[in-house]
């Protein structure tokens, strides 16, 4: 047997594949015969077209095919779907509008699909694609979403007036007005929860490869969920059955939320192929990336705290617009309701809680779930509210949150969620600790004596991770199950394949998956390896996102293991010649009660394969099992960040002196790769506060952070080298007691360190991304009032 | 990229002889393989300057630090010639984009290229540099026209850069969150007598500020320029920096260069 692996240290077993080039990514598959796809993209932001003519393109060097939105519309293919349905206010679905691959008379944003030009390379592709001749009718654009609904605003759809795709509410409204009414203090801020541009280091690709062998399509594509990449494209889209269509994503580099969804242009390569009879290559460059990766955020919300005299939550108010772009995205509609509006209660025990969302289309790229999803903006909501209440109140903004912890478990909140377990204040303590936020006063001292302003700033995040109970999802409107599938593969000399529905692009889930299962089976690491990202090996799989890898993808590998170790058992009594109830098992080996006879579990699996002395009456040979797994609940994990900055006053430049995270994930399995998710996390969060603010022209609606030259995301010298520990409390109904870490970080950075900064500042509120002009210009909007 | 005819003269007359048309030199290629890659330049021909000899290197006299057109930014910010007569003429090449921008981008392509956010540009006029062109030879105050223009004619090759040694210098810039560039840098060189303030970024090509030189040379200090109000007029103004800011950040920049070369 060897040493525990659970909670150990160990390198990624991916890394040496990543860190010397030998990665398989999608843009490295080139397929025989491989021809290239570029696509003609809208250069406005809303225009009727005219007319498309492709006389000009067809005469183009290697030129081998171009189709526009009549043939997608001739051919019968259908609109991209969304994945989840939301019931309004007034009991009525959601205003889903169609969501052509390419575009139907008009386009609704810059960088909305207007035709596919398939040509031998992928420059002689781009320019065919040059010359694909548009006409259009330039109409005014809206990009502003809370412009979207004024009167006399440009429509995008005809089916969803105002521009409205919803108004939905959770809470109790009069009831938390009734509290208002009674309220000692109310704390209101007005903000906007910027809008954010993922950037995953690989951009997207597709690779779409037609047999006519057997009628059959691969897909090769960057993706964060194969399994629902293929639902959702043969069942909603091309009306194809599911087993004709493969489809493969292996290396992934990032995703964080944008390769969750069904993409046009994943259709229409896949189509394509068909048609040319030759594979169909399409990679994005950085520029098409930021105009057609689906966005993140872009809220704009009026909240509102009520506090009794001795700063008690009483309850809470909070209206928000939601601007999800020209379209909805496959996971769109959910994003910033259910994730978001459950989480309002944040880890305290508000009794009342109210939130209305109004979602809007306006001329820009879709929005969905981007690292966090709808859980950063509600920790954005609770946590600026909360340190704003205590600086009004003048209670210490630490002494406040512990005030209104939630202690008792399980604790069902106002807004329809059940936490299992936490621990806030064991976090609360081991944050300030770390921080040293006793010494901050003499630090603040120092810095005003340079000539420096120092503020300080916590946030106390929660998440609903583990997504999600199937039951509960689908009765909340979900059009998919959200469980997960597993299946270990016991080969006859004992090593192990693993096959998980959970997908991996940078969580190291081959290190992390593979820690479970070897320390269940009591063997070396070295000998699992775990196979993920492709149709036609996995039985299923939901996919990864909402830090739900480990906790429903994990249990399912786990559930499988149960598995093969109880069938294990029976051949292990019968090789031992006892009772099966006698039998134990621990980490790899089977033991029979009292007795100091005992079987090695690589013994039992030789036994299963070459069943020579074997139970024929009551067992099939080999050992293979599977499980699907849907959880019972949502995990939370939970944590507090403490920001130190240090401001500029005649620059506006912030630097950050000190982060401190500390995290319940509950146990954790690589304390090294949590780290590395945290501090990713981190960094994400802290490019939200600080640098990363997606821009639109007003009036064109051109996107005016079109690349790295104007859109910031932070490197390695804008963030600190941070402070990280944990504290455990294990999830009650997971077997591995598991909460999920990958979004933690970019929930409870922005909060922290708008907190900090505005403490440094004197002042209540000012805009995120906090870059050096907005940071002065908030500092001359004080001086001068 | 569209596609494009590629040269590697090995003489500069080869090279002139090249540009002809739609012909592009090519140095360091950091902006026009950019601009190329994006579509934006379709030249019909790149001309590498890469392969003719004597084009890059750095000579010091004392008096005057040269630079040849072709050295790279790592190149001058390492060298020991530029750390001991223009400390900071090799820290403002070391401020240049990143590491992979500085061992490929050159001087030569700086100056032609005359970003308005450029660095290169700012050293050149506050230490009144000439800048040696196949054809003749320019003077700092009359090479950098306009936006992207400077005083060279159609196919003028840079060869080199002569900068002359202040007695003190420092470069201060504030660099623009997103791409690195300066939003503000400005340059202040003083030569005993007169000195020179050169400011980039802020306008829409590099300028002298002579409210500043006039009340350095009167007394070298960080006060003299810490209360000077730079006006607004005719600075760029942009979603990362008003006109306002940007006035305001070049009297900072200027205190604070001032201050760093006292050091
Ligand atoms: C990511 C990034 C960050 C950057 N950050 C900065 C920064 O912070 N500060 C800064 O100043 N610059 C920055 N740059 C620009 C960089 O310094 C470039 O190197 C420079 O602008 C152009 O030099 P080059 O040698 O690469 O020229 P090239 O790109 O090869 O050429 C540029 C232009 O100059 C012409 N040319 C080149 N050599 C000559 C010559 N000898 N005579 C006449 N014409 C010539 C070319 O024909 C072309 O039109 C950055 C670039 C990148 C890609």
């Amino acid at each position: 047997m060897n040493a525990p692996l659970i909670g150990a240290r160990i390198e990624r077993k991916e890394d040496y594949r990543f860190l010397t080039g030998a990665g398989q990514y999608t843009d490295d598959v080139e397929l025989p015969r491989q021809s290239y796809a570029a696509f003609v993209r809208s250069p406005h932001a809303h225009a009727k077209i005219r007319k498309i003519s492709l006389d000009k393109a067809r005469q183009a060097p290697g030129f081998i095919a171009a189709y526009t939105g009549e043939d997608f519309a001739a051919a019968k293919l259908g609109g991209l779907p969304c994945g989840w349905l939301i019931t309004d206010v007034n009991g009525q679905p959601m205003k889903e509008p169609p969501h052509p691959c390419l575009a139907q008379g008009k386009v609704r944003y810059v960088g909305d699909q207007v035709a596919i030009v398939v040509a031998e390379t992928s420059e002689q592709a781009r320019d065919a694609a040059e010359r694909v001749n548009v006409d259009y009718e330039v109409l005014p654009a809206v990009v502003d979403g809370s412009k979207a609904r004024a009167k006399g605003a440009p429509q995008l759809h005809d089916i969803a007036p105002d521009n409205t795709c919803y108004v939905w509410a959770l809470g109790d409204k009069a009831v938390t007005d009734a509290a208002f009414a009674k309220a000692a203090h109310v704390t209101k801020l007005d903000f906007i929860n910027n809008r954010l541009i993922p950037n995953a280091l690989e951009p997207r690709v597709a690779n779409g490869s037609y047999s006519r062998a057997d009628d059959s399509y691969t897909l090769y594509v960057a993706s964060q969920n194969p399994h629902v990449e293929r639902l959702l494209m043969t069942a909603f889209v091309m009306g194809l059955p599911e087993h004709k269509v493969r489809v493969v994503a292996g290396d992934v580099g990032g995703g964080f939320g944008s390769k969750i969804y069904l993409y046009a242009e994943d259709v229409a390569v896949t189509w394509a192929s068909k048609q040319v009879n030759r594979p169909v290559k399409w990679t994005s460059d950085r520029s098409e990336a930021f105009l057609s990766d689906a966005h993140g955020r872009d809220h704009h919300t009026v909240a509102e705290l009520a506090l009794d005299k001795d700063g008690k939550f009483l309850a809470m108010r909070v209206k928000t617009t939601a601007n999800v772009g020209a379209y909805l995205s496959t996971f769109a509609s959910c994003v910033p309701t259910i994730l978001y509006a459950t989480l309002l209660a944040g880890q305290y025990k508000t009794p009342v809680i109210h939130c209305e969302v109004t979602a809007v289309f306006t001329n820009t790229t879709p929005v969905d779930a981007y690292r966090g999803a709808g859980r950063p903006e509600a920790t954005y909501v609770v946590e600026r509210l909360v340190e704003t209440a205590a600086r009004e109140m003048k209670i210490d903004p630490a002494e406040i949150r512990r005030r209104n912890f939630i202690t008792a478990f399980p604790y069902q909140t106002p807004v329809a969620l059940m936490y299992d377990i936490g621990d806030y204040n064991a976090t609360m303590d081991a944050a300030q600790k770390l921080a040293d936020v006793s010494g901050f006063s003499k630090r603040k001292e120092q810095s005003i004596k340079n000539g420096k302003l120092r503020g300080l700033g916590y946030a106390a995040y929660i998440e609903a991770c583990g997504i999600a109970p199937s039951a509960v999802a689908g009765s909340l409107g979900a059009r998919a199950g959200l469980f997960e599938a597993g299946e270990v593969r016991v080969h006859p000399t004992g090593s192990v394949t693993v096959f998980t529905g959970s997908h991996s692009h940078g969580q190291g889930h081959e290190t992390t998956f593979a820690q479970v299962v070897a320390d269940r089976l009591g063997m070396p690491i070295e000998n699992v390896d775990i196979v993920h990202g492709d149709t036609s090996k996995i039985l299923f799989g939901m996919g990864t996102y909402g830090s739900r890898s480990i906790a429903v993808g994990g249990t399912a590998i786990v559930k499988a293991l149960d598995k093969v170790i109880a069938k294990g058992k029976k051949i292990a009594a019968h090789l031992m010649e006892a009772a099966e109830a006698d039998v134990e098992y621990d980490r790899g080996v089977y033991t029979v009660k009292g007795t100091d006879k005992k079987k090695m579990f690589g013994e039992v699996a030789f036994a299963a394969y070459v069943p020579h002395n074997y139970p024929h009456d009551k067992l099939e040979p080999g050992l293979n099992e599977n499980a699907f797994y849907d959880p019972s609940n949502f995990t939370f994990p939970a944590g507090t960040y403490v920001c130190e900055v240090e401001v500029d006053p005649e620059t506006g430049v912030v630097r950050i002196e000190k982060f401190t995270a500390v995290d319940d994930f509950g146990k954790i399995i690589n304390p090294m790769i949590v780290e590395g998710q945290v501090h990713g996390g981190l960094t994400q969060g802290i490019g939200q506060a600080l640098t990363e603010g997606c821009r639109y022209d007003d009036a064109t609606g051109q996107l005016l952070t079109g690349s790295f030259m104007d859109y910031c995301i932070p490197r390695a010298t804008d963030v600190p080298s941070y402070q990280v520990d944990t504290r455990e409390t294990p999830c009650t109904h997971n077997p591995l007691g598991v909460k999920g870490c990958g979004e933690a970080g970019a929930i409870g950075a922005p909060a922290a360190l708008m907190n900090a900064i505005t403490d440094a500042l004197g002042v209540t509120d000012m805009p995120m991304p906090a870059t050096p002009q907005t940071v002065w210009r908030t500092l001359q909007n004080k001086k001068a009032a | 990229m569209h596609a494009f005819k590629y040269h590697r003269p090995s003489s500069l007359n080869d090279a002139a002889a090249l540009m002809k048309g739609d012909a592009k030199l090519l140095a360091g290629g950091q902006t026009l393989v950019q601009t190329m890659k994006l579509r934006l330049a379709s030249p019909s021909d790149i001309v590498d300057l890469g392969t003719i000899k004597d084009l890059a290197g750095i000579k010091s006299d004392g008096k005057s630090v040269t630079v040849g057109a072709m050295t790279r930014h790592a190149d001058v910010a390492h060298s020991a010639d530029v750390n001991k007569a223009i400390p900071a003429l090799a820290a403002l090449a070391a401020m240049i984009g990143d590491r992979q921008v500085r061992a490929m981008g050159t001087i030569g392509g700086s100056l032609a290229n005359n970003d308005p956010a450029a660095d290169y540009p700012a050293a050149v006029l506050a230490l009144n540099a000439t800048i040696t062109t196949n054809k003749g030879k320019h003077e700092a105050d009359k090479f950098f026209k306009g936006m992207f223009t400077t005083a060279l004619g159609a196919g003028e090759i840079i060869t080199a850069v002569s900068f002359q040694v202040p007695k003190r210098a420092a470069y201060m810039k504030f660099k623009n969150p997103a791409s690195r560039f300066a939003i503000v840098g400005v340059f202040v060189a003083d030569f005993g007598g007169s000195v020179r303030v050169a400011v980039t970024g802020a306008g829409p090509v590099v300028f002298r500020q002579a409210e500043m030189e006039k009340a350095l040379a009167a007394k070298f200090a960080p006060e003299s320029v810490a209360n000077i109000k730079v006006k607004q007029d005719g600075l760029n103004s942009d979603m990362h920096a008003s006109a306002e800011y940007r006035a305001h950040l070049v009297t900072v920049m200027a205190r604070r260069a001032v201050q760093a070369a006292l050091k």
